[in-house]
């Protein structure tokens, strides 16, 4: 493995630092005006898990395609898709990267190589890897990474797909953000206490776990898979600790629910990835006080300017209804 | 006696909590059936009642699972097995449709498969295309399965429990936008049949025959009839194995016009076996070719401004009713009170 990859430049650090903090705000203005109820649409806020998409993506270029799952608008930011087209479709608008059809379930960008996401879990991981299959055949230069949580790892289809991956060598790189919880249930009562990306080694592949709150090590963990992927060397699975702060779907906070705490709700805040990271890049004399504020201010901006083409998009003529059902045929197809 | 009012919601988890209390064999699992939402409602308090070993939450593995519960049925326990949305039950066709249906079939009646399937299907606040189906038909399809779909909070809890006390693996299907509807529930252990229709409302004019959340459309698409001078006879169908046909029959013979709803798509779906029964049973009684209520052959749109569209409401039924009716009357759609109508009343602020 290169060395010179096991530590990012101060230009990378400074990008993935304000990554974290675009998803981080996107979610938050999402958060702040879903109450107004124009946003009519289940929708999975990933406020707490920045580091694993941006560590990640960091490593990935245009062509490189990414599948995600319900939580999934940090891992479209992240590769850089669509902003206005995300906040569009959230508010069913006839300008959103569905055309309003998805909703935030249904994210797609396939100029920005975002695949698309589904929240019946693990759904997209076997098409994923058969997307990466296709590249392969076809000799194309592609990585594929496949995001999911902890929950989906216990579908059959999981295991189906990383054997297939596995048995063909294929250039994918799965990447699961354990949470510790599905929906309310706790990782504990649904799997053996083992490590989740233990079951690459059977499953003929490489894992690895790190720290989801660190993005220094999602991008080194996240570095050597898409490297090896990308050299012919095999799919991974890699395994982040990470936390959700918000509810599993929906604006709002949970802790009063009950099924988790709020001393361990604490414990992860404290590890904020984006709080944490500033304070550290800022240490290191990475970044200052004024360089994060201009982050910030470039970043309202350009969410201000998503939330306003959103609003002011038309929804969807009814025309539009019956529309894909079935595809119409191809432009000059018909010569 | 006097009327005990209570809402479909709080009658699945009476009749869940009187199956646990009556029977040591009976068992619910589901992810996040023990949880602190409780299944919007459905099993709240049952595993403080009752246990966390009779109460349970499971691995996200709808497939596998269902064949672990399915292994229990056969061993003499009765579970009942939750999906939080029909969508996921997807994931456990194989062994419903291969296994649990065929067992007691095709080993020649030696092992019985007495297992229950809660499953949740719904509408509204963009659920959109993998949130919101309705796939009772392909249950049905399947001969072993039974299929129920209670309208009423009294046909909730009595269904339900006959559904656990039967020896067949039944399928009950339950439409959130009926959780919040009251009804005249008794309060002790009681079982309504899983086959026949019910009357709900005598009429002379047309038949409307609903499924569970469209029988209730049915009765409020009636009240809009009888305004305009429309006497309707309104069927809560029930049941989808097998569809009554007698009930429907007697109520064309009075009528001589029929319409069939349903929460899912007409195309191949339940209303296409409803009106194919209806021909059959009363063709000479009809005075016009039946007509069927549902979801375009189109997957469901995720925007309020494609869904409005696309779901028929009671204002749709009574206008094919009138229409039925050779009437000129005119419905007139009755004004909003959300600004989409995306929600099951006023008070759901979203999301689900």
């Amino acid at each position: 493995m290169a060395t010179n990859i096991r530590r990012p430049d101060a230009e990378t650090r400074r990008a993935m630092l304000r990554s974290m903090l675009r998803v981080r705000m996107v979610e938050e203005e999402i958060v702040e005006r879903y109450g107004e109820q124009e946003m009519r649409c289940p929708t999975h806020i990933t406020i707490g898990q920045e580091a694993p998409p941006v560590g990640v993506s960091a490593h990935l270029r245009q062509s490189d395609y990414v599948f995600s799952a319900h939580r999934s608008h940090g891992h479209y930011l992240a590769k850089n898709a669509d902003l206005p087209a995300m906040i569009a479709e959230l508010y069913g608008k006839a300008t959103g990267c569905a055309l309003g059809k998805g909703g935030s379930q249904h994210l797609v960008d396939l100029d920005a190589g975002f695949m698309g996401s589904a929240p019946i879990l693990a759904s997209t991981i076997s098409v994923g890897v058969g997307v990466a299959w296709a590249a392969k055949r076809r000799g194309e230069d592609r990585v594929v990474v496949i995001y999911f949580g902890d929950g989906a790892t216990e579908e059959g289809a999981f295991h189906e797909a990383i054997n297939f991956a596995g048995v063909n060598r294929l250039p994918v790189v799965f990447v699961c953000e354990n949470n510790l919880y599905s929906v309310h249930t706790p990782l504990e009562i649904r799997q053996p206490n083992r490590a989740i990306h233990h079951l690459a080694t059977v499953h003929g592949m490489e894992g690895e776990g790190g720290d989801g709150n660190d993005v220094e090590d999602v991008w080194r963990i996240a570095g050597d898979a898409v490297e090896r992927a990308r050299a012919d060397g095999g799919p991974s699975l890699i395994e982040f600790a990470t936390y959700r702060w918000k509810e599993h779907c929906g604006p709002l906070e949970d802790v009063h629910l009950g099924y988790r705490d709020q001393a361990e709700f604490d414990s992860w805040v404290e590890k904020c990835p984006i709080v944490n990271y500033e304070r550290r890049l800022t240490d290191e004399g990475v970044v200052d006080t004024a360089a994060v504020a201009d982050m910030r201010t470039g970043i309202a901006d350009e969410i201000e300017a998503a939330f306003s083409f959103a609003k002011e998009s038309p929804f969807p003529e009814p025309d539009a209804l019956a529309r894909f059902v079935y595809p119409e045929p191809r432009a000059g197809a018909a010569e | 006696m006097s009327e005990r009012l209570i809402t479909y919601k709080d009658a699945l988890r009476e009749a869940q909590a009187s199956c646990l209390a009556s029977d040591p064999e009976v068992y619910l699992i589901g992810l996040g059936v023990p949880g602190p939402t409780g299944i919007f409602g459905t099993t709240s308090g049952l595993a403080e009642e009752f246990g966390e070993d009779r109460v349970l939450d499971m691995p996200a593995s709808e497939g596998g699972m269902t064949g672990v519960v399915l292994g229990t049925a056969v061993s003499g326990m009765r579970p009942v097995m939750v999906h939080m949305r029909v969508d996921f039950a997807v994931l456990s066709m194989e062994t419903l449709v291969n296994q649990a249906a065929k067992w007691h079939y095709m080993y020649g009646g030696k092992m019985r498969a007495p297992l229950t399937v809660r499953m949740i299907i719904g509408r509204g606040w963009g659920q959109g295309p993998q949130h919101s189906q309705s796939l009772q038909a392909w249950f049905a399809h399947v001969p072993g399965l039974k299929v129920v779909m209670p309208a009423t909070a009294r046909d909730a809890k009595g269904m339900l429990i006959a559904a656990v006390e039967d020896d067949a693996p039944v399928i009950v299907i339950e439409h959130r936008w009926l959780y919040a509807i009251q009804g005249d529930v008794p309060e002790e252990h009681f079982t309504e049949p899983l086959d026949g229709a019910k009357v709900l409302r005598e009429g002379k004019d047309v038949t409307l025959a609903g499924y569970s959340y469209m029988a209730l459309e049915c009765m409020r698409a009636a009240e809009m009839l009888e305004k305009v001078g429309i006497n309707a006879e309104v069927i809560d169908l029930r049941t989808l194995t097998p569809v009554d046909g007698d009930t429907i029959a007697a109520s064309i013979g009075k009528t001589g016009r029929f319409i069939a709803a349903d929460t899912a798509h007409s195309d191949f779906g339940a209303t296409a076996e409803v009106v194919s029964v209806a021909v059959e049973r009363a063709f000479d009684s009809l005075r016009k070719a039946p007509v069927r209520v549902g979801l375009p052959y189109i997957p469901t749109p995720t925007t309020p401004a494609l869904a409005d569209l696309y779901y028929p409401r009671a204002v749709d039924i009574a206008r094919a009713a009138v229409e039925l009716c050779d009437s000129d009357a005119v419905i007139d759609d009755p004004p909003p009170e959300t600004p989409w109508r995306d929600v099951p009343d006023p008070t759901f602020t979203g999301p689900y």
